[in-house]
């Protein structure tokens, strides 16, 4: 059987667990701790280690989605978990303009580790102070050809929608580079 | 006088006995038959450094091993420090913010744990212990009690006959997620790491590798996913290739290797699938 691997990656409390658990089809498997630190106390608990969800296509095929954890101080996982992987989404918690630098140097680190495609969302775009999706472009200084998309975790259309268009870029990208 | 003999004689954990209840002061070199070797030095009858041959042994390298530093870390560090004392590399490492004093404590601690624990399970080899030698100066030392790592070396011996017998060679065995629905499973980091590797093509030895893990350590791990019901074993898909084909033409590799065209069939069925969620 074959087995491959998306990462969603992004700031601590951009909604990388939700993401997963909108598509997952098992219980994603999540370590959460209570939130220790003052600073960071914005949500309750956090990913300590990461999330994991699966969606199996075939017998002969299955999709692991990896969450990092949110917390810099985690970010030893970050090369482990991406080996290997198709691609990688970018999630930012779009009304938190405060993490958009940590946003950028996440994927600044992940470019780092391996050339896959990948696509920035932009999370929470139902509440009211969200950034729109080409604000969140330019406040992380993304290309024109990276693909910034407007999502809400908690809504599994727009994370289909997301995975979707990751995997067009990787179409696209394997194409190109049999040309 | 130095104390020397093979440790079928005199095992490690009589050795420890030995340097804890004569409050001795000194270095303990143990080598095994693999020329794998380690140094352990004490004072007054406790634990204060332990290295082996197999790392380099330097502050920055030790902090990686245990997880304290990435691998680009250490790599930098090393060409701006190499040669320099394990105090001065300390200093820079917190002066960086890479890590705090209380880091680099529990740090070498770590380390040197995991190498002690791991001489408890050398049934073969020779000793020497020679009294008085202490670590180089620049070199950090933290004292730990020998009662406590005597106790816990003990109960992993009894635990690696358990797991040996329990997982047989680790390189021709790969994992396998289960279907199990998996609420409410609590996992650590060093799980985390494991599955982060399970892919039918990695043997429990590779993931091990890949984690710098030792055998105690990913005997101890997979056998608790095991019992927990969320891996299962299965044969290396590379090993059952090995073993069920015929010699190797060049159309054969050929084919071993996903063209591009398999590639994208991969990535539209991905496609087909996540549209009918």
């Amino acid at each position: 059987m074959q087995t491959v691997k998306m990462v969603i990656t992004g700031p601590f409390s951009a909604g990388k667990t939700e993401f997963i658990q909108s598509v997952s089809e098992i219980d994603v498997v999540a370590t959460e701790r209570k939130i220790s630190s003052d600073a960071e106390r914005v949500k309750e608990d956090t990913t300590v280690a990461m999330d994991f969800g699966r969606i199996t296509v075939d017998d002969d095929l299955v999709l692991y989605l990896f969450g990092t954890p949110g917390q810099r101080r985690f970010d030893f996982m970050w090369e482990i978990l991406s080996e290997g992987m198709l691609g990688f989404v970018v999630l930012v918690d779009s009304v938190r303009p405060e993490t958009f630098r940590e946003a950028r140097h996440i994927l600044e680190v992940f470019s780092s580790y391996a050339s896959t495609p990948y696509v920035i969302a932009a999370n929470k775009q139902d509440l009211p102070d969200a950034w729109s999706p080409e604000d969140v472009r330019i406040a992380l200084k993304i290309d024109r050809d990276v693909k910034v998309l407007g999502c809400v975790a908690r809504d599994k259309e727009t994370v289909k929608n997301v995975l979707l268009e990751l995997l067009y870029s990787i179409l696209e990208n394997m194409q190109a580079e049999e040309e | 006088m130095a104390l020397k003999g093979r440790l079928q004689d005199f095992s490690t954990t009589q050795l420890l006995n030995l340097v804890n209840m004569a409050r001795k002061t000194g270095k303990l070199s143990l080598n095994d038959q693999t020329d794998q070797g380690a140094m352990l030095h004490f004072k007054d009858g406790r634990l204060i450094h332990a290295t082996n041959n197999a790392d380099e042994g330097h502050l920055a390298a030790m902090l990686y091993k245990v997880g304290k530093l990435t691998e680009d870390q250490v790599n930098v560090i090393k060409k701006q420090y190499n040669g320099s004392s394990d105090r001065v590399m300390g200093k820079y490492l917190m002066d960086a913010r890479l890590v705090s004093r209380a880091d680099i404590v529990q740090g070498v601690k770590d380390y040197m744990l995991n190498i002690v624990y791991d001489l408890f399970t050398w049934n073969d080899g020779t000793f020497l212990f020679e009294q008085d030698i202490l670590p180089a100066k620049d070199r950090i030392t933290v004292p730990l009690n020998l009662d406590n790592v005597i106790l816990e070396g003990s109960r992993r011996i009894q635990e690696a006959v358990v797991l040996q017998d329990e997982l047989p060679d680790l390189s021709t065995i790969a994992l396998k997620i289960t279907d199990k629905p998996l609420r409410d499973v609590k996992l650590t980091q060093d799980d985390w790491r494991v599955i982060s590797h399970i892919h039918p093509r990695n043997s429990v030895k590779q993931i091990a590798q890949n984690n710098n893990m030792d055998e105690f350590q990913i005997r101890k791990i997979v056998y608790g996913m095991l019992q927990a019901g969320i891996v299962e074993l299965i044969r290396p898909e590379g090993l059952q290739q090995k073993r069920a084909k015929p010699p190797v033409s060049r159309r054969g590799k050929k084919m071993a290797a996903q063209s591009p065209a398999e590639k994208r069939s991969v990535v539209t069925k991905l496609i087909d699938r996540i549209k009918r969620i």
